[in-house]
């Protein structure tokens, strides 16, 4: 990935510098009305830039659009069940149907609705958690790279270990030792996964480290935090949305796995505690399939699209990665002018 | 050598911060934990004064020492092999349960994790050489999905189509219970029998990360210059697949099998609670719900053994396959 994001960058920096060559001054003059516009405009700009990457390549848009999905359900969703999804009924252990579109639990409990109130808190921790472990992975893979020496043999190290411990299970030890809850499972889950990052970005920012620009921004008198992390760190956005979504992705699956073995919050709803109760209340044996296939399916799906993204933005980086198509004909004057 | 030689002082390090890890996460938990357990065991009859060394030591409760001193006496009892009694199964050794486990986990896990990565490896291949193909263009969204479904979901699933529906398969447990235990054919069958679902659920679900990494980096090795050359050369098509650029692109799959074998272990322990199969997996479970924390710290220690172990084998198979990183310069 680094290579590929790299060579990516190079690529754009040579057609900007032939434009350069072309017309000397357009460039800085676009830049420098581009800085004058306001930050509603250059912001909607960006968006613009964003959208259009976005929707040109499939695998994002569809990644998109199924993470879109979940995000509006979690927001929203939960405003259109009224009774307690945790309620209990006499119409226990019943299958899908018209009033219980997926079917109750062994404790007759609707199993749609708390499917739709448990993608909130799992799509809520699932996301903060994400960004929790980037913001981790930044810092250490960041400092590390750029300061060298004795910082970042520490660094490195301590990112190795953790790179070889097994995340899961020393998770799992951690948790049992804390009180149960989505917080418990945030927290070990960030203490156990941040490396992956951090080795990433620390040998982006090692090769970045001796770039023409970061000299100029050293001689130019500013200071080492403002270097890493507004001169640096800018040109690292690509892989970090990447590191992001993956880290996501593998949060998601985690935090499942953790509440599936009973070290989230009991009394919660989210997928993995209807993991939890399923197995608890032997969902299986009872053939009550539909009590753990749905929020399968909801992690399965919302982890899909987490990798079409991560995916198609490796296919942005590296277009050896893309589909080739059968080129079209083209008339050579076209192409000349 | 000097590249090995530092790999080894690395896993010595790492080997150290698992059981420092080990020894400090008790006693930064908030409110004792293990003295609760303590209290837990004195309802249940007196307790040997082995068992109260031994707990002293390991969690630092009702002690006097220093916190220095404390870890010396937790180190020794590590080398003596004494990690503590089991409090679900009191009053057996933590390591005795482990014995009894950890070789079901071992020998399920090895043959798994061997198979997905040969099979993933040889499908990135295949994928990658027939670009576009059916093949390429089914599996590749097919695995996409397959590799975000969580591992015990995907056991429930097999569990529940061929174990329950279809009853192809047994239910639970890693061989039939009313054999004897031991190496004759009826029993080797029934465990090999058991172990086909568990192993099909690890296999799946992790045949995915090898197969994309492996598609991804061939493609790229596959419009390298030397692989042109190879093909100019008139090499038979088998011989620049696998010799010219299988062996280059196989590289970063190997690197990466620190963080792969991490997750599927963890995986792994899952699967097999699911299946209630007689590994260390569902002994994990039953110290996590009777808040066993010896049993559940032997088996972080060992998972965590077997892993670095692992790696380091791994570590071998990379210095044998690239010959630059034998030269000199550690990678």
């Amino acid at each position: 990935m680094n290579t590929s994001s790299s060579q990516f960058s190079q690529g754009s920096n040579s057609t900007a510098k032939q434009i350069k060559q072309d017309n000397p001054l357009t460039p800085e003059r676009e830049m420098v009305r581009a800085l004058r516009r306001p930050w509603y405009e250059r912001a909607g700009r960006g968006a613009q830039v964003v959208w259009h990457e976005s929707t040109k390549n499939k695998k994002v848009a569809i990644g998109l659009i199924i993470v879109l999905f979940f995000i509006l359900v979690a927001a929203f969703g939960p405003l259109f069940v009224h009774t307690d999804p945790n309620l209990l009924s006499m119409d226990a252990q019943a299958a899908p149907s018209a009033a219980h579109p997926l079917g109750t639990t062994a404790l007759g409990q609707d199993i749609f609705k708390q499917l739709v109130v448990g993608t909130r808190s799992s799509i809520f921790w699932g996301f903060l958690t994400g960004i929790a472990v980037t913001i981790i992975s930044i810092l250490v893979g960041l400092v590390g790279g750029y300061f060298g020496g004795a910082v970042d043999e520490f660094l490195s190290l301590l990112t190795n270990v953790f790179l070889v411990l097994p995340a899961l299970p020393l998770a799992i030890v951690l948790a049992s030792y804390f009180p149960r809850g989505p917080q418990t499972v945030a927290a070990v889950i960030i203490v156990t996964s941040w490396s992956w990052g951090a080795r990433v970005l620390r040998a982006q920012t090692l090769s970045m480290r001796s770039r023409e620009f970061v000299s100029s921004a050293k001689s130019n008198g500013e200071t080492i935090w403002r270097i890493i992390f507004f001169e640096i760190f800018p040109n690292e956005i690509s892989i970090v949305a990447a590191n992001f979504v993956s880290t996501t992705l593998y949060v998601i699956l985690a935090s499942a796995s953790l509440e599936f073995l009973g070290l989230g919050d009991p009394n919660g709803i989210s997928w993995g505690a209807m993991f939890y109760w399923a197995q608890k209340d032997n969902a299986l044996i009872s053939g009550l399939w539909w009590w753990f296939v749905p929020p399968g399916i909801c992690i399965a799906v919302l982890g899909a699209g987490l990798s079409l993204i991560n995916f198609g933005i490796d296919e942005i980086a590296d277009p050896r990665l893309r589909q080739e198509k059968i080129p079209k004909l083209v008339r050579e004057k076209k192409v000349i002018a | 050598m000097r590249h090995l030689f530092r790999r080894i002082l690395f896993y010595i390090l790492a080997i150290w911060i698992s059981v420092t890890l080990n020894f400090f996460i008790p006693r930064l938990a908030p409110g004792n934990p293990a003295e609760a357990m303590l209290t837990r065991l004195e309802r249940r009859g007196p307790i040997s004064p082995a068992t109260q060394k031994a707990l002293e030591a390991a969690f630092g409760v009702n002690t006097t020492d220093s916190l220095w001193l404390q870890y010396g006496k937790y180190l020794n009892n590590l080398l003596h092999g004494n990690f503590g009694i089991s409090y679900i199964e009191y009053p057996t050794p933590v390591i005795t349960i482990i014995g009894q486990n950890i070789v079901w986990t071992l020998i399920l896990g090895a043959v798994a994790v061997i198979i997905s990565f040969a099979l993933g490896c040889l499908l990135g291949v295949i994928m990658a050489w027939k670009r576009g193909s059916f093949v390429d263009t089914f599996l590749a969204p097919a695995m996409t999905f397959l590799s975000a479904i969580p591992y015990f979901w995907l056991a429930l699933i097999i569990l529940y189509v061929f174990g329950f529906t279809l009853n192809w398969f047994p239910f639970s447990d890693g061989y039939d219970t009313s054999l004897d235990v031991g190496w004759n054919s009826a029993f080797i069958f029934s465990a090999v029998y058991h172990a086909i679902l568990p192993a099909l659920t690890i296999v799946l679900s992790s045949i995915a990360g090898w197969l994309l990494v492996m598609r991804n980096t061939m493609i790229t090795t596959l419009s390298e210059d030397y692989v042109l050359m190879a093909n100019a050369k008139g090499l038979t098509k088998g011989r620049v697949m696998f010799f010219y650029a299988a062996r280059n692109a196989i590289l970063p799959n190997i690197t990466g099998f620190a963080l792969a074998l991490g997750t599927i272990v963890g995986g792994q322990l899952l699967t097999e609670i699911v299946f209630s199969y007689p590994g260390i997996g569902f002994s994990l479970l039953q110290a996590v719900q009777g808040q066993d924390y010896p049993l559940l710290q032997a088996i972080f220690l060992f998972i965590a053994l077997a892993v670095l172990g692992a790696n380091f084998l791994a570590d071998l198979a990379f210095v044998a396959l690239d010959p630059r990183v034998r030269q000199e310069r550690s990678a």
